[in-house]
């Protein structure tokens, strides 16, 4: 590749900027730690976060420091620890590592800030439920569990209604909690920002749908993590306004992601963390650009500003993981429309059981619905130890030349 | 015009020949540490079989594991590809592969034109490979080449019900000082790779037209346990561990006739 070509594909200038906002956000929350002025939350990352927000309440993530520990090859060692105490190594990479990291004060930043109490919501998965329970007992701190009814063919009213509930509960624990008042007018203008920000992303997001693709599934990886931490406050919006212009300006000069873009494909799955460069490195050589994936699409949940309660309350039941495969499958079929995909990789991740089971049925569906071929290479997010380099190097290869035909 | 390919696989080297549409030659040998000059070595063996030269070859494609640090080719190819192709050029017919190697087991199904459709691979785990063989054989201290006929003798085969290389090697211990016949056993451990072979096959669309590749398919008690469990004859070739090899070197004729 000539300088010229090298700097079409030239990095994305705001990585920076977000870098620079997970920081300060991350430096946040650690100093809050101690303040009780300033609560901090551990919650899940399909939760709603827009409550805390209202509130000012600090959320934090243990799912994105997670991601965070295994993208710096942290993760086993923390996982380690956890495994140490007696959990299991079948259980949840991110709940290892994290329990792990309570533990040690392990990992990238030194550990997350003690949290004053959990906020655990089950639409991703039942580990959290205990995960959740463990850190409880660990920290003696409070937990509230909402429970998300699992949405086999549409939500129903019943359901929807039984979490709007659940959310009012929230919202007198919280003001129990901190000892201050709800503001439904504050919430509602939360609901707006998260509202906002979700719009922008999603909208960045669909520019990939271009030809030549600017921007890869590796880079939304990168670039989610505001949407997931930050959602519902006005720097996520500033910041993405910022990289949609930059990645729109690409569109128009034609800046393509991977240098020659023969083949358009579909990611399932939670990333690789560890080896999201060495991927991002090995696909673009091939000509291939991950132009879409179901996982940061899962952050794109729709919210009504006049009735945000009763609006979250369905949008956040009906998250990709806590829908049925047959759900599933017309998402990915619509974006495998949407974005022009010629093939699906699927990553079957050994910890996250509700993303994994069901990607064969779901891989025969895409096959005979819409002919497209599916590759499933086996993995784990953040635990390397279940990662064999050469296997799915092997794999990746293979499944580009049946492309090429 | 001559081409040649060479699978470089985890225990043999392989290497094919072509004249145009002909065989020339073939050549085997283990892959040992050195997997560069393993491969060198099959290759310069069989061109002095054919009676030619490197020089004489048109184009030469590497595959297999090995590949990537060969140094008389850039051009390489992974072994799914190869092996399929080297099955459709051998038995036109046949739409689905069953490679049992040294270190890893796949199934390939194939279109009209050679062409890979879909395949499955076996992660992580030695089972019903050519290692699991190894160390079965070893652990009942008999000949890898013998299993097969053994195993023909066995009238209630042993049931071997873990299919992971550490367990069932203690199982197999267990099974032989409870006094179990060892043709029985060896027969158990064929149906035994031949269910889990099965279950991962089955994951790929599965044609009548079933053609058995590598190593593996030299042992007739597996190929007889896998014929039980897909209900279906099996074919194995004539060169069995060389699919891969002649795969590569038919894409080295196809590509030169692109240029
Ligand atoms: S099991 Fe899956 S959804 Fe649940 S916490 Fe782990 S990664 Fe997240």
């Amino acid at each position: 590749m000539g300088e010229e070509e090298k700097e079409l594909h030239k990095k994305i200038l705001a990585t920076d900027a977000m870098k620079q906002l997970m920081a300060t956000y991350y430096m946040e929350a650690k100093a809050a730690e101690g303040d009780d002025k300033k609560p901090v939350c551990w919650i899940t990352s399909g939760a709603p976060v827009e409550f805390l927000v209202a509130m000012d309440i600090i959320p934090v993530y243990p799912e994105n420091h997670g991601a965070l520990c295994g993208a710096a090859r942290m993760a086993v060692d923390l996982a380690e620890i956890a495994e140490g105490a007696g959990f299991s190594r079948d259980l949840c990479s991110y709940a290892r590592l994290d329990i792990g990291s309570a533990m040690s004060r392990g990992g990238p930043i030194g550990g997350l800030p003690r949290p004053d109490f959990l906020l655990c919501c089950n639409n991703i998965c039942g580990t959290v439920v205990k995960w959740y329970e463990e850190l409880a007992v660990y920290f003696n701190v409070p937990m509230f569990l909402i429970d998300t009814p699992f949405v086999h063919e549409s939500s129903r009213r019943y359901a929807i209604d039984y979490v709007a509930a659940q959310f009012r509960e929230l919202i007198e624990f919280l003001e129990e909690f901190t000892a201050g008042s709800y503001d439904a007018e504050r919430f509602r203008e939360v609901a707006l920002l998260s509202k906002e920000g979700i719009g922008l992303w999603s909208d960045i997001l669909r520019l990939s749908e271009n030809r030549p693709s600017p921007i890869t599934c590796f880079d939304a990886f990168i670039h989610m993590a505001p949407i997931v931490t930050l959602r519902g406050t006005a720097r996520v919006i500033d910041y993405y306004r910022a990289l949609k212009a930059e990645i729109e300006q690409r569109v128009e000069k034609g800046i393509s992601a991977v240098p020659e873009e023969r083949y358009r494909l579909l990611w399932d799955n939670i990333p690789i963390w560890y080896e999201l460069r060495n991927l991002g490195h090995l696909f673009a050589e091939q000509g291939a650009c991950l132009v879409a994936d179901t996982y940061t699409t899962a952050w794109a949940v729709e919210i009504e500003v006049d009735d945000p309660v009763n609006s979250m309350a369905r949008a956040y039941s009906s998250i990709y993981l806590n829908i049925s495969i047959d759900l599933m499958f017309k998402k990915v079929k619509a974006l495998i429309e949407r974005y022009s995909v010629d093939g699906v990789v699927m990553h079957s991740n050994r910890s996250c059981k509700p993303y994994s089971l069901g990607q064969y049925d779901i891989a025969r569906m895409i096959l005979s619905e819409t002919g497209k071929p599916v590759l499933v290479i086996e993995a784990d997010m953040t635990d390397s130890r279940v990662f064999s380099s050469s296997q799915v190097h092997d794999r990746i290869l293979a499944f580009i030349e049946t492309l090429h035909s | 015009m001559y081409f040649a390919g060479v699978d470089i696989g985890s225990i043999t080297a392989k290497a094919v020949v072509l004249d145009n549409d002909t065989i020339l030659s073939t050549s085997l040998a283990r892959t040992g540490h050195d997997s560069r000059n393993a491969g060198r070595m099959v290759l310069e063996e069989a061109l002095g079989e054919a009676g030619i030269s490197e020089e004489d070859l048109a184009k030469v494609i590497a595959t297999g594991y090995g590949r990537l640090n060969v140094d008389f080719t850039d051009e390489k190819v992974t072994e799914i590809t190869c092996h399929a192709r080297g099955a459709h050029f051998s038995l036109p017919d046949v739409r689905t592969v069953i490679d049992l190697g040294g270190q890893d087991s796949k199934g390939i199904a194939i279109g009209d034109n050679g062409k890979v459709i879909d395949f499955v691979m076996n992660d992580k785990c030695a089972a019903g490979t050519g290692r699991f063989l190894e160390v079965m054989a070893a652990a009942l201290q008999v000949d890898l080449g013998d299993l097969g006929s053994i195993s023909r003798e066995s009238k209630d085969p042993a049931p071997i019900s873990s299919v992971c290389t550490v367990f069932a090697e203690s199982e197999v211990i267990s099974r032989v000082a409870e006094g179990v016949l060892k043709t029985d056993i060896i027969a158990g451990i064929h149906k035994a790779i031949a269910s889990r072979i099965f279950a991962m096959i089955s994951r790929i669309p599965v044609n009548e037209k079933i053609v058995m590749t590598g190593g593996v398919a030299r042992n007739s008690g597996v190929v007889d346990a896998l014929e039980e469990r897909f209900k279906t004859r099996i074919i194995v070739p004539g060169m069995p561990q060389h699919m891969g090899s002649l795969g590569a070197a038919i894409i080295a004729r196809e590509r030169s006739n692109e240029t």
